[in-house]
């Protein structure tokens, strides 16, 4: 059962660091799309989502302006978080809960006002779906290490929060299955937005936003034209990521073994 | 003039949603602001310099923090009020978890950092549940369901008080708090505000429960705003 109606965001432009005017009138999100964020370093691809998360009313450094189905939203949809459409995995990889897992969990479910039926068990289950390290209920969440962290807060936002617009901030980093949990997200008919320095990933998604300068300078439709190179990247991503299981595995690689 | 009371432990964050108060008020009112602390404070200087307001600090050297608050603030009320302020904004130390420094005719405000730890509200209970807002900072730096889940507990420790996220060295989310701040009704009589809560048993009259503020109110060892030393008065 989803809590929310389906729900459509705009952001409206803002400016660059330089003040100059961004040079998109909007940008629109719906259920199913899947939108990468790229950029270098410190050109604003996470305060571009920041944005989105915090339904910025030109009250952030980048003026921006966020509308939920054309309007600005209410205010209990912007400071109740039980009532946001929204769930944000941040860039930080550590939890500072002095909870276990399973305390933080129903503390959620709590939080949300959800019936606590198996939602603990689901989200763990959920989340070791998206990990090689197995998660459990009783370890402490400050213990996790960051790609269990990462793997629960996805697994959480789909089955607790159970937003239908997921934010991701570099979710490639902590090692967890990214392609699994884009999958996932997709799966669930998700509008999913994530920054990424990863280029498989930012080839998986339907739109590409090109960040530089505190702005927005490029927005990238493919269309099925990068068709080939994404097959290309796809079996270079997948050699590599056998080749690191077999370097965390303790294997050394003498040229034997079947990476095709 | 309105009077708002900034509670909450070192380090919370409020002298950085005080200052996003001043920028984005400070257009429509003149603000005046006085710091409480114990044996060093900057704030006064800082904005100063930064916004041009007139600003205070006192130290409570022995005395409890709060308690020093509550004797210099009727003095304080009346040095904000002799400059024409609209806005008295004043820091306390946040050091003493048992005392609340809110008094009526104010807006109470307590700032909590959310990455304090989880039982954190839990440890300075009477500062949340006496207070009208409570702003949670540094929310960027924590996930989103940590902060549903830390909102949690502030609920439960105080299931009525306002409560606003923000990142306050951006100011994302305070215009909520600018609101409520318009919304505040000026002092009506300065003579006639008392503190909210009961404070501890202890040895000063305003520990032994006289609620009055100003020294002029208590005996002991008192405070004025602009003494350097502390003043005895006997009964
Ligand atoms: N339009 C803007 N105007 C002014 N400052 C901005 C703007 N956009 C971003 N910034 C600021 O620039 C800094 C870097 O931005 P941000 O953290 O979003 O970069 P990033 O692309 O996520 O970098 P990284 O890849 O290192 O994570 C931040 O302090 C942010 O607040
Ligand atoms: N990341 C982050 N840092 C903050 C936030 N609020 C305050 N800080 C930082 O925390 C430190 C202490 O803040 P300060 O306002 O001086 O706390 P005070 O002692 O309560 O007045 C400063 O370095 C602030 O810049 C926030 O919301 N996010
Ligand atoms: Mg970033
Ligand atoms: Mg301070
Ligand atoms: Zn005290
Ligand atoms: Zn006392």
């Amino acid at each position: 059962m989803e809590p929310f109606t389906p729900v459509i965001i705009t952001v409206l432009s803002g400016k660059t660091r330089d003040g100059s005017l961004e040079i998109f009138d909007e940008i629109v999100l719906r259920a199913g799309d899947t939108v990468s964020v790229v950029g270098p370093t410190g050109s604003g691809k996470t305060a571009f989502i920041n944005d989105i998360e915090v339904f910025a009313c030109k009250d952030t450094v980048t003026g921006r302006t966020v509308l939920v189905n054309g309007r600005i939203p209410p205010d209990e949809m912007v400071r109740d978080p039980a009532k946001k459409p929204i769930a944000l995995i941040t860039q930080n990889t550590k939890c500072i809960a002095d909870l276990t897992v399973k305390e933080f969990l129903e503390m959620h479910i709590r939080a949300r006002r959800i019936p606590d039926d198996s939602r603990v068990g689901e989200t763990i289950a959920l989340a070791n779906e998206f990990t090689g390290e197995k998660i459990a209920a009783p370890m402490h969440m400050t213990s996790l290490s960051g790609g269990q962290t990462r793997s629960l807060l996805i697994a959480d936002a789909i089955t607790i929060s159970s937003a239908p617009i997921i934010l991701l901030d570099e979710v490639e980093s902590g090692g967890i299955f990214k392609e699994t949990v884009i999958s996932t997200l997709k799966a669930n008919n998700k509008a999913v937005i994530f920054v990424t320095h990863d280029p498989f990933l930012a080839l998986l998604s339907d739109r590409r936003i090109v960040m530089r300068n505190g702005a927005v300078e490029r927005i990238i439709i493919p269309g099925g034209r990068e068709k080939k190179i994404i097959h290309l990247v796809s079996s270079m991503d997948r050699v590599l990521f056998k080749i690191r299981e077999e370097i965390r595995a303790g294997t050394l690689l003498d040229g034997g073994e079947d990476i095709s | 003039m309105k009077l708002l009371i900034f509670a909450g432990p070192p380090s919370a964050g409020k002298t950085a949603v005080i200052r996003q108060i001043i920028r984005q008020l400070t257009g429509e009112f003149t603000v005046a602001f006085l710091k409480i602390d114990v044996v060093q404070a900057f704030e006064d200087e800082e904005l100063k310099k930064e916004f041009g307001i007139p600003a205070k600090k006192v130290y409570s050297g022995d005395i409890c923090p709060d308690h020093t608050g509550i004797l210099v603030l009727r003095d304080a009320i009346s040095w904000a009020e002799d400059l024409g302020a609209g806005i008295l904004i004043v820091e306390s130390a946040g050091l003493c978890l048992r005392c609340t420094p809110y008094t009526t005719q104010s807006l109470g405000i307590v700032v909590l950092s959310a990455v304090s730890g989880t039982n954190s509200p839990l440890k300075m209970a009477p500062m949340i549940a006496l207070a009208d807002i409570a702003v949670v900072t540094k929310v960027d730096l924590i996930s989103q369901a940590e902060k549903e889940v830390f909102r949690e507990q502030v609920r439960d420790v105080a299931p009525r008080v306002d409560i606003i996220e923000t990142n306050a060295v951006h100011g994302t989310g305070l215009r909520f708090l600018t609101m409520a701040i318009r919304n505040v009704p000026d002092i009506l009589d300065p003579d006639a505000i008392v503190l909210r809560g009961m404070p501890p048993l202890a040895v000063c009259t305003i520990c032994a429960g006289k609620k009055e503020i100003g020294w002029q109110n208590h005996f002991g060892i008192l405070k004025t705003l602009d003494g350097a030393d502390d003043l005895y008065r006997g009964e």
